[in-house]
């Protein structure tokens, strides 16, 4: 890739959060509180990317590591008052340590052996915070203390500084997707997606590399659900259910796999799908498979996956 | 009938005939004229006035809850269209603006922030699951609107929620419960086994219910969670210990009728006494195929299903205005069943809601606070054509309303009420003081 196109691409991803920013400053209240929830639910979804998009370990199981996040944040938030600064940096931790620990296992498999361990995995994971309900009240959830919702003195229930605690998030992910696509890791990845034999035969240790991929996907994963429950307050079993393993594979398919910025088209897109088709029918994940079915028509490889393709090919 | 809501908004229908409308402009101009010659009138008091509430309804069109939101809505429009037939809210006509949140806690959050900050809603109104709630309640406290729930659920009473949320329409689970617990003692025996689900609403009850016969000097023996993965209940029969006299029952979801149908045939003719939850049975005939065992079984009723001679005129006309049979079915379908038990709670609520603004003078999003005080200062509800159910205490210290309960008695498929409980025996301690949370 040539010195121009990186800058290119830099320039781009810089924009794009400068242009969230700005956004800030410009948005009517219902959407500056629609994106700063879309900005985290993206990072889930960039989060996923890099497992799915760019090593294709097709997980059906990325809830967990999500959840584990969520929960850690908001038990220990509830029974220990940690704070959100702890919560977050704790939340990484456990989707991090839950993704090394089921990748050891998972990854011994391939292809739908993969997808269906992964699955049962996440639905371990979902059982469990019933098998704890004293403490996790299981289905109904509970609601983390607004005491503990705090960043450096900053409360979290304040619109700016949720928006900016999740933009941030948000560019960090960014960062790190950026990071992945352009480094030598991160072409491995793409080598384990495109021919995994060839890789191995080229002397990389490809399970290792697997589980890297999983290992930062799954502390992704985490920061984004410890953030999601700090921020709105709410921590719930529905968040490790399946649809919630389902939704990043339908971001990352609707905005582009290994794009880094796809995942946010499709969380954006598919957010503003239900709220608005929600609006005229409850049919409306209807009105969202209908608009799958188009982009596989017209975008296969997703929004900013088919521009790569077609008209911007140095996008990472 | 009913399901006119599902276009969004449920407007205010004048039903105003063309004489009244000419008498009634006539009268408008005339005090509109005398108005504008006082001092310190101001035109957009007049557009003030007449603008309607609007009341943001987080309804649960799809997802689990579908059959209780279907009635919830109905219900719904039925109340409004009796409000804005009696004049409104302080003369204004209430409109309802309808979202659905898929019976899902992160939508019912995104939806009140909606109701919020996008259509600009008064208050918002008339969750029934309990995850929604608590995954929107926080929301709603920062967003500082209020939010009328109709849930059942003792999350509001324990003091989990915030100041702006309340539960005026319908009793809570622990308030049920605990009701329950002296008939049962005394009519059907004192040892019971308790069979639920392994979530947060079967917890609920087997917590609030242990503790209540305890009370009684029963005992609860046998305590058996069902997973909610479960699909087949025959394994779990045979744990239910010898000496069980009452089997207490409060399942929920599709498997309901595979459990009573598999209970059937795993006792027989002879087994222990049989009360259970209405929870179980909301939105089904009793009559059905495969339920012939609940025959000569008691249920919890929070509201009679079926007519009975002692239903008065109140619930004559609720009945009526929603669209419901004798039978709790719908007019226009007998295979339609209401969810009888939980839905006045929207009637109830929403006829608080008018009386908390009148009290408060309720004018716009600026008297959220002073609309919060006024149903904090709501005691006694008479049974009326606003209570339908029956009179009701408000506590306005945990936002929670306390009401008359009902026992029935399956027999020739219908519920046949046998006992009503005092209002009294569902009171328990304080665990909150709401008014204690800034506003």
């Amino acid at each position: 890739m040539s010195r121009g196109s990186f800058n290119k691409a830099a320039a781009l991803h810089l924009s794009a959060v400068g242009v969230l920013f700005a956004l800030h400053f410009i948005l009517p209240d219902y959407h500056h509180g629609n994106l700063a929830r879309i900005m985290v639910l993206a990072s889930f979804a960039m989060a996923y990317n890099i497992s799915f998009g760019y090593t294709g370990l097709l997980s059906l199981g990325h809830a967990m590591f999500f959840a584990a996040g969520l929960y850690t944040a908001g038990l220990m938030a509830q029974f220990a008052g940690l704070g959100a600064a702890g919560g977050i940096i704790l939340g990484l931790a456990a989707g991090f340590a839950l993704a090394v620990a089921v990748g050891c296992l998972a990854l011994r498999t391939t292809g739908v052996a993969f997808m269906i361990v992964t699955l049962m995995f996440a639905q371990a994971a979902f059982l469990t915070i019933f098998y704890f309900g004293e403490y996790t009240r299981g289905d109904e959830g509970f609601i983390i203390p607004s005491l503990q919702r705090h960043l450096f003195g900053l409360s979290l229930a304040e619109p700016a500084v949720r928006y900016f605690v999740a933009l941030t998030l948000f560019a960090l992910c960014v960062a790190v997707s950026y990071g992945v696509a352009r480094s030598s890791l991160g072409r491995v990845f793409a080598a384990i997606r495109e021919n995994e034999e060839r890789t191995r035969m080229l002397g990389y240790n490809v399970f290792l590399y697997k589980l890297a991929a999983l290992a930062i996907s799954g502390a992704m994963a985490g920061a984004a659900g410890a953030a999601y429950g700090l921020l709105f307050g709410y921590v719930g079993s529905t968040f490790a259910s399946i649809q919630y393993s389902i939704f990043p594979l339908l971001w990352v398919l609707m905005g582009g796999a290994a794009t880094v910025l796809g995942p946010f088209a499709g969380t954006l897109l598919m957010f503003y799908l239900v709220d608005i088709s929600s609006a005229f029918t409850t049919a409306n994940m209807l009105i969202v498979g209908l608009a799958l079915i188009g982009l596989i028509l017209f975008f296969p490889k997703g929004i900013l996956g088919t521009l790569r393709e077609r008209v911007a090919p140095w996008l990472p | 009938m009913a399901d006119k809501v599902k276009s969004k908004r449920i407007r205010p229908s004048s039903g105003i005939s063309r004489r009244r409308a000419l008498a009634g402009l006539g009268a408008a101009a005339a005090g509109g004229a005398a108005l504008s010659a006082l001092p310190g009138f101001v035109r957009y008091a007049q557009a003030q006035s007449s603008a309607p509430i609007k009341i943001g309804f987080q309804v649960h069109r799809t997802g689990i809850g579908a059959a209780y939101g279907r009635w919830y809505a109905r219900t719904t429009q039925a109340a409004t269209q009796v409000i804005n037939e009696a004049g409104g809210i302080n003369g204004r006509p209430v409109e309802i603006i309808a979202e659905d949140d898929g019976t899902d806690p992160k939508r019912g959050a995104e939806v009140i922030e909606k109701f919020a900050t996008q259509h600009g809603a008064d208050v918002a109104y008339g969750t029934l699951f309990s995850h929604v709630v608590i995954g929107s309640a926080p929301r709603a406290g920062e967003l500082k609107i209020p939010y009328f729930v109709v849930s059942e659920g003792h999350h509001v009473a324990s003091g989990m929620l915030n100041r702006y949320t309340l539960q005026p329409g319908i009793t809570d689970v622990k308030s049920q419960v605990q009701s329950m617990a002296p008939w049962v003692a005394s009519n059907l025996g004192k040892k019971v086994t308790m069979i639920y689900p392994d979530f947060a609403f079967g917890h609920n009850h087997r917590d609030y219910f242990s503790a209540a016969m305890a009370a009684q000097g029963g005992e609860v023996i046998g305590k058996i969670a069902i997973p909610p993965t479960e699909s087949s209940y025959f394994k779990y029969f045979p744990k239910i210990p010898r000496g069980t006299e009452v089997l207490y029952h409060v399942m929920v979801g599709p498997g309901v009728l595979t459990f009573v149908k598999e209970m059937g045939e795993f006792f027989g003719a002879k087994g222990p006494r049989i009360f259970g939850f209405i929870d179980s049975l909301e939105a089904v005939n009793i009559a059905s195929p495969g339920l012939e065992f609940l025959e000569g079984s008691y249920f919890w009723e929070g509201h009679p299903r079926h007519a009975q001679a002692s239903s008065g005129k109140f619930d004559a006309f609720y009945r009526a205005k929603v669209g419901v049979d004798a039978n709790g079915a719908s007019l226009d379908d007998p295979k339609d069943i209401a969810t009888y038990s939980h839905m006045f709670g929207c009637w109830e609520t929403l006829h608080t809601i008018k009386r908390g603004m009148e009290s408060a003078g309720y004018r716009g999003p600026g008297d959220r606070a002073k609309l919060i005080e006024a149903v904090e200062d709501i005691k006694a509800m008479e049974e009326s054509q606003a209570h339908p159910q029956g009179a009701k205490i408000f506590n306005g210290k945990t936002h929670q309303v306390f009401g008359h309960q009902f026992i029935s008695q399956v027999g020739g498929g219908k519920l046949n009420v046998v006992h009503k409980t005092a209002i009294e025996e569902g009171f328990y301690k304080d665990e909150v003081d709401y008014t204690k949370q800034p506003l």
